[in-house]
């Protein structure tokens, strides 16, 4: 028989170590059904019978977030057979809470009590006895981390499973609540399994609107019910739900003060000293930005760039393609084979795996300050800039993988609770300049402004200004209007980081970009090859000059599109679709449309840039920077949309922020190209007209009163 | 009436009453902030807003605008 058991916690628990200590590598990772919370599922180590589901991390069952009504839903619906509870020892109260809900839905319950080696070495003692009397469930101490207890846990909640022991309902509540739950309990005792009388009966006095829906009680016997649920809430002079939380509350002060013996702290620990300093008032700003200033000098300019260069001249260059070359040579194989094998082939990939070290160190480093518990610092610190334009300090930490691959830094929206929060950033964090796109902007520099060593600022902040534009803007449309939502976020001590948690979030991003390069690049690098050497006019046949390739016929249809843009060659149109596969592809299609012989991306990495000059002949310095623009700010490539569609779990969604960051892109390549012609002389033109209107478009959608602020107000208003 | 956004930075306070309602509301009672909890506001953001507060042993960062619907004494 399978044995189902839940594994239930708040955020910072360790229940992320604890599920991969008890699972191993045996894991099903997906998502909940029709919600983009995380799903992770595997089998108890040497138990295969045994299922243990990891739900969400959450502070209660309240019906207001989305992860804590996919663990309820998940509780009462699938009715696992047992839940382990894990509980952070060092925070007991505030864990506890959950507890406190988690026991009053009749299912087995078994508390990990956590971090227990930080507990003793905090010198704090739990009576472990007293508190699971208090609570009528088992208590085991144990520590995920270092994989003190878990196993122990497991095997006892199947135990417990199998005899099908409920834990022990405490009382918590007070006479006259009691008394109204009581009550209801009694009223809709036929209406639901013994199982989960309780809980229902709570959720009703609370007016949980979820379970009310769910149970479509007669509204007579409901009328009923809310004359007890207001007679208690005269009494107590408070709302229902409040009084629940309130008693909960309560409950565990008492049960703490009778089980647990804090050691008089001393009065900064050390993770209090470290905070001290890290989120002082004059100091926080310059130490995030010396902190941030390391990461990517670490992982772009130094090791990374070490790494990188091993392996596109060495690994790729020097060991595969020159003996490949050699040995097709040898063996006699059609030189157009040959061609499509290494140049195509094995160029087209091996220039996106390039990047790989680069964005595995930023990752890993990013990674570590996330471990640590610096991020939830660096989401504090910024929360002030970030809310002016509509997102919240967690949209940072996005924004900050981002900078690697949009595909993880779109995952990591998860973090933010708030659902218009979070649609907001994911709509924006493409604009920030992933990795795959430097080698667009050293092209740009390399071809163009001989090397300048500010296109690269430049680009950057043309990221940053797009995000901040556009949360302006968006943040003043209908779908994004409404209350600010609450930014109550915890703040963990900070800790020593595990090696297996920073690897393995290191490893899971990575991976997301290292898996395009197997896929979607392969399939492109065999797909432009092909398009660029063959032509269907008159028949399919291989041509010499690319301008009469299938791919050319294409492009100069698209081309008309881009000229307001300053770059209507078919070569540019092309470059840009095709970056919409991998935005490396952009470098490598130039290279090839535009007859650079040799790779394109190696000459921009290794800075022989005279090799670049074919690309400089179809520019001027004001058509390449339009284009650069329009393909920093454009759609992502599939990938990243691949990630949006994911995370916004919605088609909708997905072609609004698709057709947004499109708009917004060929809006500012329009404005900047259109009036740098003017500037330089081109005469007043329709181009310049249009540029104007948008412009002007831009800045009222910008600077316009939001409208619907004033009816928040009144809203506001009405409530107080 | 006193609110939290009133109390400085190094004091101790006790909630007397949550004001407002739904999710917001909820939210921030379920992170413990409840009647009688002892409250202490740790330090303010370098721009001035969120604060950092120790609540029943643990530190919470709450925006100023959310403070203001927890009464204090």
């Amino acid at each position: 028989m399978e044995i189902k058991i839940a594994l239930a916690g708040n955020p910072n628990s360790g229940k992320t170590t604890m599920f991969n200590d008890l699972t191993g590598s045996a894991q099903y990772v997906g998502n909940w059904p029709g919600v983009t919370v995380e799903k992770k599922e595997g089998r108890l180590k040497g138990h295969k019978n045994i299922i243990i589901q990891d739900l969400p991390g959450i502070y209660s069952l309240s019906p207001y977030s989305l992860e804590e009504v996919v663990a309820r839903g998940y509780l009462v619906n699938e009715k696992p057979d047992a839940i382990i509870n894990i509980v952070d020892g060092t925070n007991i109260e505030r864990n506890l809470y959950l507890t406190t809900q988690l026991v009053e839905l009749g299912i087995p319950v078994i508390i990990a009590l956590n971090m227990i080696d930080i507990v003793r070495k905090n010198g704090d003692i739990i009576n472990i006895a007293k508190l699971a009397e208090a609570l009528g469930c088992e208590v085991i101490e144990t520590s995920a981390l270092k994989g003190i207890g878990s196993t122990e846990v497991a095997e006892r909640a199947a135990e417990l499973a199998e005899k099908k022991v409920a834990a022990h309902m405490p009382s918590v509540f007070d006479g006259s609540v009691e008394h109204a739950i009581a009550h209801i309990e009694e009223s809709i005792e036929d209406k639901v399994s013994a199982r989960y009388l309780r809980w229902y009966a709570i959720k009703l006095f609370e007016r949980d609107e979820k379970v009310i829906d769910e149970l479509k009680l007669d509204p007579e016997l409901l009328s009923h019910l809310e004359e007890h649920i207001a007679a208690c809430e005269a009494e107590m002079d408070d709302d229902a739900e409040s009084i629940i939380t309130n008693q909960r509350y309560a409950y565990i002060s008492r049960i703490v003060s009778i089980s647990v013996v804090k050691k008089r702290k001393a009065k900064y620990s050390t993770s209090d000293k470290i905070d001290r300093i890290v989120t002082n008032r004059v100091l926080a700003l310059p130490i995030f930005a010396a902190v941030m200033f390391i990461v990517y000098y670490l992982s772009i300019t130094t090791i990374g760039d070490i790494v990188t260069g091993f392996t596109n001249d060495t690994l790729f260059g020097s060991w595969i393609m020159g003996p490949l070359t050699a040995w097709f040579a040898q063996i006699g194989v059609a030189a157009w084979l040959a061609n499509l094998i290494v140049d195509g082939i094995i160029g087209g990939v091996g220039a996106v795996l390039g990047f790989v070290p680069q964005m595995l160190l930023l990752f890993f480093l990013l990674s570590i300050l996330e471990d640590i518990g610096y991020m939830a610092r660096v989401a504090f610190i910024m929360d002030r800039i970030f809310r002016k334009f509509g997102l919240s300090g967690k949209s940072f930490i996005p924004m900050l993988i981002g900078s690697g691959c949009s595909v993880p830094g779109i995952m990591a929206s998860r973090t933010i609770e708030n659902e218009r929060d979070r649609r907001m950033t994911i709509m924006t964090t493409s604009f920030i300049p992933c990795g795959a796109k430097m080698p667009i902007v050293a092209l740009i520099a390399g071809a163009i402004f001989n090397g300048a060593w500010w296109v690269a600022p430049i680009a950057y902040f043309i990221g940053v200004a797009a995000v901040i534009t556009s949360g302006v803007i968006i943040k003043k449309t209908k779908p994004f209007a409404g209350n600010p939502a609450p930014f109550v976020m915890e703040l963990p001590a900070y800790h020593i980081p595990s090696s297996t948690n920073v690897l393995r979030s290191t490893w899971e991003r990575g991976w997301s970009f290292i898996r395009r390069a197997g896929t979607i690049i392969l399939a492109a690098s065999v797909f432009i090859w092909f398009a660029s050497s063959f032509s269907f006019s008159g028949g399919l046949h291989m041509v010499e000059n690319m301008d009469h390739s299938m791919l050319a016929t294409a492009g100069n249809v698209i081309a008309p599109i881009f000229a307001p843009l300053g770059f209507g060659t078919w070569q540019s149109s092309v470059a840009t679709i095709m970056g919409l596969m991998a935005k490396e592809e952009v470098v490598g299609v130039f290279g090839v449309l535009y007859g650079v012989a040799g790779d394109a991306l190696k000459m921009v990495d290794s800075g022989a840039l005279s090799g670049l000059s074919p690309i400089a002949s179809h520019f001027t310095a004001l058509s390449a920077f339009s284009f650069l623009l329009f393909n920093l700010l454009c759609a992502p490539c599939f990938a990243a949309m691949g990630a949006i569609r994911r995370e916004m779990n919605s088609a909708k969604w997905t072609w609004a922020a698709i057709g947004y960051l499109s708009v917004f892109a060929y809006a500012v390549s329009l404005i900047v190209n259109q009036l740098g012609l003017l500037i330089g002389g081109h005469g007043f033109t329709g181009g310049t007209a249009a540029a104007l209107i948008v412009l002007a478009a831009l800045l009222w959608l910008l600077l316009r009163r939001n409208p619907y602020e004033q009816a928040q107000h009144l809203a506001a208003q009405a409530t107080k | 009436m006193r609110t939290l956004k009133d109390v400085k930075i190094g004091e101790t306070a006790t909630v007397v009453k949550l004001h407002g309602e739904g999710a917001i509301k909820r939210r921030i009672m379920d992170m413990g902030v409840t009647r009688g909890a002892d409250i202490y506001v740790r330090k303010v953001a370098p721009l001035g807003d969120p604060m950092e507060i120790t609540i029943r042993g643990y530190e919470l960062s709450i925006r100023k605008h959310d403070a203001e619907m927890v009464e204090v004494i």
